[in-house]
């Protein structure tokens, strides 16, 4: 439906998925407890692949935890509202959706990004919240108004014409009485949970940006930096290195092609890949890269960011290790696959790097860990460095033989 | 194949080497290479004359390339194992394709070395061939690593074990193997397991007796995939 719980809760039990879905149908329309044990569903189940379930990583986000309440209220007052005016069937909704609501929240804020592409793919297809995103304040606050004048008039009307029902105009009375309540006790909080979820989600596109940026122009330009400082003395390197580079960022910025990226429609699995790193880094380096494959399988998102992080350790140890000869050896199991880099070079420190290196920080580390991997690095002084790379492989991925 | 008996070198005697190469340049830097650690009794450039001379000298080891007019040095590895199995072959190439490198193993080869090994690290496989040990790559320890594949389910279906001590390789090895394909040395390996090197010699031993006997089919099919490619 939404969220693959059906799919999932299948997957897990052995039951058709379709079968699943039903029984999530049948208890939805029943006082909308399906509804809720849906989304909760949702929260508690990791979804394929990966190991925490949404739950789990919205427990340690206060933000989080404040909006669902924020929401769980406002939604709460208004299911009050309606039951304090009469309508029964409000008071055995209150916990069902307030509960399926608060969750769904909780699920738009810390589902990973693919998700939320997909959540944001069904609000645009409901009518009724679809809208949402392109309104001004100045529109909402038009609104709001009209609304407020068009059920003061009815109002107005109703108890005017001291009509019969006026029994019924109390009871709506009081429910006003105690939407204004509800409203000047949570109203600011509300507004203002709202106001800074906005500015947070520009942040964090933001960060991310730079991020992504940061790790590219590293492999990329500094790199090359690196080189012609090592390589001053040599004009003719000088000149080669300067004008490569200057070919790949002007494919980056102005054809979009990611310099460093395995985007070429030739590289589609990870010997072609772990070649590509070869060829590159002894035609850029005067060193010899000896690479050893073990299986091979299909190139993913997060394998073309475990080879990217790759390509980084490699390029950094032609460049700074000093040794002649760097190895590189992939290893293709069922559940992961792992990359490591090695030489016998001069080694480091690994507390003793600038803070404004950010080779292994950045186009290595943060970027394993943002794809769902680890990266280990053991060097010391005189001795070599090894960067140890494993990416879990994700169950999209095929055994290629 | 062989026997495990020494060849007896001992620190009084320095082992005899031959060398097959039919690239002269190659032959003298090796040669060069390999100076007074051991004695170069002689060498040859092609195969024919590789047989009879290493059949009347009967070095310790003999240094073969993979790569030579006339079945290369697997057909060398071929006609002497026959008449003098105690002569040890170690192969060298610039070829890294899997095929010639098994070829070679299964021909009776202790080891695989590339023709960009050093001088010292050269000296220390002949020995290692010498005292009877197995010589693996980085790029051997892949290809072992990849034809013993342990996941024969994900390969399309079971494979029949005709052998299970020999088409199967332990933990330990498959430890070792990774490691070495990783570029480690023996005494690296051995520190790293917190093993002594005699283990880790014999651990590849094992391995090198599975890849020459083994009936594996998965072997067989690896290989010739390879081949392919």
């Amino acid at each position: 439906m939404a969220g693959g719980v059906a799919g999932g809760l299948a997957a897990r039990f052995g039951i058709d998925a379709n079968l699943i879905r039903f029984a999530f149908v049948l208890v939805a329309i029943g006082a909308g407890t399906g509804l809720a044990a849906y989304v909760v569903a949702w929260l508690i189940i990791p979804a394929e692949g990966t190991s925490t379930s949404i739950g789990r990583r919205a427990l340690g986000d206060r933000r989080t935890v404040a909006l669902a309440l924020a929401f769980i209220t406002a939604l709460g007052s208004v299911l009050v509202v309606l039951a304090a005016i009469g309508l029964s069937f409000a008071v055995n909704l209150i916990w069902p959706v307030s509960i399926a609501v608060g969750g769904l929240v909780v699920v738009w804020r810390d589902a990973d990004v693919e998700e939320r592409t997909h959540l944001s793919e069904l609000m645009g297809r409901a009518p009724l919240i679809g809208s949402g995103g392109s309104h001004t304040r100045r529109a909402t606050i038009v609104r709001v108004v009209v609304g407020v004048v068009l059920v003061a008039s009815g109002l107005g009307t109703l108890v005017a014409s001291a009509h019969p029902t006026l029994a019924t105009a109390r009871a709506v009375i009081a429910a006003n009485v105690v939407i204004v309540g509800f409203l000047v006790v949570f109203g600011p909080w509300w507004l203002r949970l709202a106001r800074d979820l906005a500015v947070e989600r520009r942040e964090r596109v933001r960060s991310e940006e730079r991020a992504n940026m940061a790790a590219t122009v590293h492999d990329s330009v500094l790199q090359t930096l690196a080189l012609i400082q090592r390589a001053a003395g040599d004009q003719g390197e000088v000149t080669r290195l300067a004008r490569a580079q200057e070919r790949e960022l002007r494919a980056w910025l102005f054809e979009g092609r990611p310099p460093g990226s395995f985007h070429d429609a030739d590289v589609a699995t990870v010997s072609q890949a772990v070649a590509v790193i070869v060829r590159d880094v002894e035609a850029s380096h005067r060193v010899a890269v000896e690479s050893v494959n073990v299986g091979d399988c299909e190139l993913n998102g997060e394998l073309r960011a475990l080879l990217a992080a790759g390509r980084e350790a490699t390029v950094n140890a032609a460049t700074w290790s000093g040794a002649p000869v760097v190895s590189i050896f992939v290893e293709v199991e069922p559940a992961q696959v792992s990359v490591f880099v090695r030489d016998r070079g001069q080694g480091f420190a690994p507390g003793a790097v600038a803070r404004d290196r950010r080779g292994i920080a950045e186009s290595i580390r943060a970027r394993m860990t943002r794809h769902g991997g680890s990266a280990v690095i053991r060097s010391a002084p005189g001795q070599g460095t090894e960067v140890e790379l494993v990416m879990p492989r994700t169950g999209a991925v095929r055994e290629r033989q | 194949m062989n026997d495990s008996r020494s060849p007896g070198a001992g620190p009084e005697r320095k082992v005899r080497v031959f060398l097959v190469d039919d690239h002269h340049l190659f032959l003298s830097g090796v040669r060069a290479e390999l100076g007074d650690a051991v004695e170069v009794v002689g060498d040859a450039d092609e195969v024919g004359a590789a047989i009879e001379i290493i059949g009347e000298r009967v070095p310790d080891v003999v240094l073969v390339d993979v790569h030579m007019p006339d079945g290369g040095g697997q057909a060398v590895i071929e006609a002497i194992g026959r008449t003098h199995p105690e002569v040890r072959f170690l192969a060298l190439s610039v070829s890294d394709a899997a095929e010639d490198v098994i070829g070679v193993i299964r021909a009776g080869a202790r080891g695989y070395v590339t023709k960009t090994i050093s001088g010292p690290e050269l000296t220390d496989a002949v020995q290692r061939v010498a005292d009877g040990d197995a010589v693996f790559s980085p790029r051997l320890a892949g290809f072992v690593l990849d034809a013993f594949a342990s996941d024969p389910g994900a390969a399309g279906g079971a494979v029949p074990s005709f052998d299970p001590e020999l088409d199967q390789l332990t933990p330990r090895e498959r430890e070792v193997l990774r490691l070495i394909a990783r570029g480690y040395a023996y005494k690296e390996v051995a520190r790293q397991l917190s093993i002594s090197i005699k283990t880790v010699e014999s651990h590849v031993s094992a391995v090198l007796r599975k890849l020459q006997l083994s009936s594996r089919h998965q072997l067989t099919r690896w290989a010739s995939e390879r081949r392919l490619l």
